[in-house]
């Protein structure tokens, strides 16, 4: 699974690191690491909904208090 | 017409950014084969003369400003010599003037040392050529400043003395000693020396990505944007580079932050404890040229904009980018074998304001978008003394602030000669330079549209608006 999320300046200024820094010890914790690709791209065009996380292609809308449920229902859910 | 003039410093700038700006609005329109001969009497479309000696000769030379505009020309060079609009300003090295008084104490004969002053029957001095070695020790001592060095405007400027007069008695660059830093096309009068544009790369690559459907086209912007569109916001600035066709816009000084943190890195692991950084391509063209030996202990880390294009091009491989910034030897460093897969093309702030003019995007009306990549370090690089400070921030995030980091921030080629110098000789007692060509940094750039005193308060404003305080965290997401 291939999850990308937005590190353009609007997302970033939303949170994107700590985005990034929750679903790293998140995949490590839970045991994901080889399933689970986690990367950054610069704009997703969805600006006002940041921060942007697209897993295999679709767009989610995530904040830095999401994060856990988010990884829950989206990725571990669908790796598991 | 008012308002346009204050984007600039002189009138020399605005005469390019219109040829630009034309050049620009043919091409988006597909009309540039047609419309390129009708540019110049766009420009000078009465019959009486303004700027030369009649309007023929002033159309000339905009051909000639077209063709660079357009990025024509086999040279290697950037940085060109149109020969007509050179002047020929006289070249006579020490004068005495008008001003001098035909005094009793003759400081000026005492200080000579070749026996070049004599003195008239009204006691006022002259020099003779023959003798001169125009070494300026009278002029020094003179109490009216009545003795003056005159030396062209360009030559002065050009601190690698790579300009000289030619047969034809215009400007002649030595490409041997030419490190494209641009000094001398902000300093000519004239405007006869023009750094070759690739504004038409951009627009085609623009055009082409089909609104970033095909590929996408970034821009990365060089942290001496901030203060540059003095009549905007920069948010608005992102705005317009947007609705120009840039699909996002990304910060340069986040590259910065790479570099820093990576040549902090590389100056501890360095045998002799000896290093110069690597992020201007005109400081690293001139060890190249003047200093070949001193190459070995150039930082090996890419520049800030080529360290951002290669992260983003190893996560996107199709995507295009487009470096924006103040520099004139950018457009040469981007040819490099090194650089070349990273960047795509480089433009000038001048030529963004062209760019934003041929197409009537007035900033002003704009909403407020948003750049926020690097943090404080990275973007205080553009100006002098702020690579330095990163490093030393950066030493400290890796703990190895034990390090005895000595450094010494070199703005202008004087000073850096100055350095090298020393280095060469073995008696430099800092253990890394910050080599910048340009006075004040990045900021003093030829491509900038306005070089004012109040640019590094803008620039260190800019650095304190980052959201992210520390380098660590900056480039945490790039993980």
């Amino acid at each position: 699974m291939k999850v990308t999320i937005c590190i353009g300046s609007s997302c970033h200024l939303k949170g994107s690191r700590q985005v990034i820094e929750r679903l790293q010890a998140l995949v490590t914790e839970n045991g994901v690491a080889d399933s689970v690709e986690l990367g950054g791209a610069f704009c997703m065009k969805n600006c006002v909904n940041g921060v942007s996380v697209s897993v295999d292609g679709q767009i989610h809308s995530v904040k830095p208090d999401t994060v856990d449920e988010f990884f829950d229902t989206e990725i571990l859910a669908k790796v598991k | 017409m008012t308002k346009k003039l204050k984007k600039f410093d002189t009138k020399v700038q605005h005469l390019k950014y219109k040829v630009l700006r034309e050049v620009a609005r043919e091409a988006w329109a597909d009309h540039l084969l047609e419309g390129v001969y009708e540019i110049p009497k766009r420009i000078v479309p009465n019959k009486e003369a303004t700027m030369r000696c009649c309007v023929y000769k002033e159309r000339a030379i905009l051909q000639e400003r077209i063709r660079l505009a357009m990025g024509q020309g086999e040279e290697e060079n950037v940085i060109q010599v149109i020969d007509i609009a050179c002047d020929e300003c006289p070249v006579s090295g020490y004068d005495v003037t008008e001003v001098c008084r035909g005094c009793l104490a003759h400081r000026c004969e005492d200080a000579c040392k070749f026996d070049a002053i004599s003195f008239d029957k009204n006691l006022k001095a002259h020099i003779d050529k023959t003798k001169c070695v125009n070494c300026g020790a009278c002029a020094k001592v003179c109490p009216y400043t009545a003795i003056v060095n005159r030396k062209r405007p360009c030559e002065n400027a050009c601190k690698v003395k790579a300009i000289q007069m030619g047969e034809n008695k215009a400007a002649q660059i030595d490409d041997e000693k030419c490190i494209s830093c641009g000094a001398c096309v902000y300093q000519c009068p004239f405007g006869a020396i023009v750094d070759r544009s690739y504004i038409l790369q951009v627009i085609d690559l623009i055009k082409k990505s089909e609104n970033n459907k095909k590929y996408k086209v970034y821009a990365v912007a060089a942290p001496s944007i901030a203060g540059q569109f003095t009549y905007a916001k920069l948010g608005q600035v992102i705005t317009a580079m947007e609705q120009l066709g840039f699909y996002h816009v990304v910060e340069a000084a986040l590259g910065a932050d790479m570099v820093a943190f990576h040549e902090a890195k590389e100056l501890t692991e360095q045998e002799n404890s000896f290093m110069t950084s690597s992020c201007c391509p005109a400081f690293v063209n001139y060890v190249e040229k003047s200093f070949p030996e001193l190459l070995p202990y150039v930082s090996s880390q890419l520049s800030p904009m080529a360290a951002i294009a290669k992260y983003m091009k190893e996560k996107e491989p199709d995507c295009k980018i487009v470096f924006v910034g103040p520099c004139t030897a950018k457009k040469m460093e981007f040819k490099k074998d090194s650089v070349s897969p990273y960047i795509d093309s480089v433009i000038t702030f001048e030529e963004l304001q062209a760019l934003f003019d041929s197409k009537d995007i007035d900033l002003t009306e704009l909403e407020e978008g948003v750049l926020d990549n690097a943090s404080y370090y990275g973007r205080i690089f553009a100006r002098s003394g702020g690579l330095a400070d990163a490093v030393g921030q950066a030493l400290k995030e890796q703990g190895l602030e034990d390090f005895p980091c000595n450094p010494v921030s070199c703005d202008g080629i004087e000073a850096c000669r100055v350095a090298l110098l020393k280095a060469k000789k073995g008696v430099l007692p800092n253990n890394f330079i910050e080599g910048m060509a340009c006075v004040g940094g990045c900021i003093g750039g030829a491509g900038c549209l306005t070089h004012e005193e109040k640019n590094k308060k803008d620039v260190d404003k800019y650095g304190q608006e980052a959201m992210e305080k520390t380098m660590t965290d900056a480039l945490s997401v790039l993980k």
